[in-house]
């Protein structure tokens, strides 16, 4: 295709954009965007946006502007965020939950303030469903060794049968799912006897679900997979996933890691019993992450770590457990970072995830169409929006991802590059490593054209264009 | 721009046309290293034979790798410098290499000792590049140590 806006986005030097620049509706958005795109980008102001992210304006790389294409890993952190910790911090911090002082209750007010205004967010029922954990990671481990516990000897009375697993049950994931929501089903198949089992996923980067009625039986106890691929982006279909697993019983276990910073997620909706984030990809601070756990499951559910916090009461030969969410937050908890999370949300809601989504695939739709234009660049994810998030991976033939990292990285261009924690989909797609941009609520098309710009560069200083 | 310093041209050349690639058969031992945070990887072998001051030497490095320009074309100066060497001045060579390359800037590297391997002096300003300079080094240490290991020719006179 040579569009000529394509052709000029290309011919583009990044030095030259004011990457500020979100009010821009010179771009012709890509044919499958609505058409109201550019009018959604300017609804959202990126610009006043960026001047909430402090980093954002800095350079790298002898003067460079950073165009930080790299949210997928991490997100950056606006003003209010990096305020409402301070302001915890400064003026209220204690260990929350203990203490007969003032600063304790105000301190546990912040916490619980954060903890009440994230299960809203993301439309759990009550407070009790979320726990904070350290991050996503250990949300997905906390009902992995729950589950375990629950299936070792003396488990299953206290605790009912209904989590325990063993030989002749079944756990499935799926071939998209980031280490995190692998290796953890891994172990506890490994400690229990229990089978892994998995979707595949098809040549169009979409979860294979052809085999539907030969993987999801009865035996399967566990249906954990991702809600959108941090590789692909690709948005996998909850609803029926979830209907498929309720029907015959099994628990559902969602990583939203890549869903909850840049679109509407409402657990209810999705009809999930777990679903786990953190807070580091949604302008949160990192060490804080969540597991929403319906109540129900949660309540009966044996805990993951054990010490203080989570205890009803201790005898010297046993103990009793505190109702969620106290069960599975052992020791003093995180709270600048919850209360840091907790601003993040606020900060969301204001621009209004409807907004951030609309912004998100207008920038995506932008990055497929100038990828896909340049000769020799393959996008390893779905070609156009429609069930798709902003993790646009490529591969550039000729030059492996990390030398095309390398040279993005000098042209002030931060992506990550690698196997992005999902190794086994890399394997499955013949890849080695891939470059992934990703976007978040403050990128602007102008940031776009810069990665564009920046890959053709790597092209001709590998000799491969 | 400061690509030219980390990628020059003698790397390029390096990692287009790779010196001693591809799996030979005679080998006493063979191992697998990956880079975990990238996923390259390389397969290599060692042949060792005593020498004749019954220092071992090292008669072939054979390898088979998937990686960045800048762990194949590390891999494949490693080997003109490796290959027919006393096995105790490769080593000695594969020190120098990795001083320079985790130096972060502060160690030119010693042409006489690393040949065409000064070429990397720039990767030491980039971190996050130092394992793949080091992938086959360190592939080729691994094997050799367990070559001298399992033959207790070798390891008797080495």
């Amino acid at each position: 295709m040579t569009d000529p806006q394509t052709e000029q986005l290309v011919r583009h030097d990044p030095t030259d954009v004011d990457l500020a620049r979100g009010d821009d509706v010179g771009y012709a958005g890509p044919e499958d965007q609505p058409e109201h795109g550019a009018v959604e980008v300017l609804g959202l102001d990126v610009a006043a946006i960026r001047a909430d992210f402090p980093i954002l304006s800095r350079t790298v790389r002898d003067g460079r502007p950073l165009v930080y294409l790299d949210s997928g890993a991490t997100s950056q952190r606006p003003v209010p965020v990096i305020d409402a910790e301070q302001e915890y911090v400064t003026g209220h911090h204690a260990a929350v939950h203990r203490g007969a002082h003032q600063l304790a209750e105000e301190a546990t007010d912040f916490y619980e303030g954060a903890r009440a205004r994230v299960a809203e967010f993301i439309g759990a029922g009550r407070p009790e469903e979320v726990v904070f954990t350290k991050n996503a990671t250990e949300a997905l481990n906390l009902v992995a060794y729950s589950l375990g516990n629950a299936s070792v000897q003396g488990g299953r009375g206290v605790h009912g049968s209904r989590f325990a697993v063993g030989p002749g049950d079944e756990i499935l994931v799926t071939e998209m799912e980031h280490h995190a929501n692998l290796v953890p089903w891994q172990e506890l198949c490994r400690r229990t006897g229990a089978t892994l089992r998995w979707f595949g996923v098809t040549d169009d980067f979409r979860l294979d679900l052809s085999g539907i009625h030969e993987l999801v039986t009865p035996r399967t106890k566990v249906v954990a997979f991702t809600h959108q691929s941090n590789v692909l982006g690709t948005i996998n279909p909850v609803p029926l996933l979830v209907e498929a697993a309720h029907r015959v019983g099994a628990l559902t276990v969602l990583d939203a890691c890549q869903s909850v910073p840049h679109a509407a997620v409402d657990v209810v909706a999705l009809g999930v019993d777990f679903l786990a984030f953190s807070g580091h990809k949604m302008l949160g601070p990192s060490g804080v992450g969540v597991l929403y756990g319906r109540h129900e499951l949660l309540e009966q559910m044996p805990p993951f770590l054990t010490g203080g916090s989570m205890i009803e009461q201790v005898f010297m030969d046993h103990s009793t457990y505190a109702a969620p969410p106290a069960r599975f937050e052992a020791g003093v908890p995180m709270t600048s970072q919850a209360v840091g999370l907790g601003a993040a949300v606020d900060y969301l809601e204001t621009v209004g995830m409807k907004a951030v989504a609309d912004h998100e695939a207008e920038l995506t739709g932008l990055a497929l169409q100038g990828l896909s234009s340049l000769r020799g660049v393959r996008i390893i994810g779905p070609a156009d929006t429609t069930d798709r998030g902003g993790a646009v991976s490529f591969v550039v033939d000729g030059v492996h991802a990390h030398d095309v990292g390398q040279i993005l990285d000098d042209e002030g261009v931060a992506v990550r590059v690698g196997h992005h924690c999902a190794w086994p989909l890399h394997r499955r797609f013949g890849i080695a490593a891939t470059v992934r941009a990703s976007f978040a609520l403050y990128n602007t098309p102008a940031e776009v054209d810069a990665l564009v710009a920046a890959v053709a560069q790597a092209q001709r200083f590998f000799e491969v264009a | 721009m400061q690509m030219e310093q980390l990628y020059q041209e003698i790397i390029l050349d390096h990692y287009r046309a790779p010196h001693h690639h591809g799996l030979r058969d005679r080998f006493q031992t063979e191992v697998h290293h990956v880079n975990p945070t990238c996923g390259d990887e390389v397969t290599l072998r060692v042949q060792l034979s005593p020498g004749a001051d019954g220092v071992p030497v090292v008669d072939d490095v054979s390898y088979d790798s998937l990686g960045c320009s800048i762990s194949q074309a590390s891999t494949s100066v490693m080997t003109d410098l490796a290959i027919g060497v006393p096995l105790p001045d490769a080593l000695a060579t594969l020190e120098e290499f990795t001083r320079m390359v985790t130096s972060r800037g502060t160690v030119e590297g010693d042409e006489d000792v690393l040949g065409d391997g000064v070429a990397f002096a720039g990767v030491a300003r980039y971190p996050a590049r130092v394992k793949c300079a080091l992938l086959g080094w360190m592939a080729f240490k691994d094997a050799a140590s367990q070559a001298v290991d399992r033959t207790p020719d070798l390891a008797a006179r080495g």
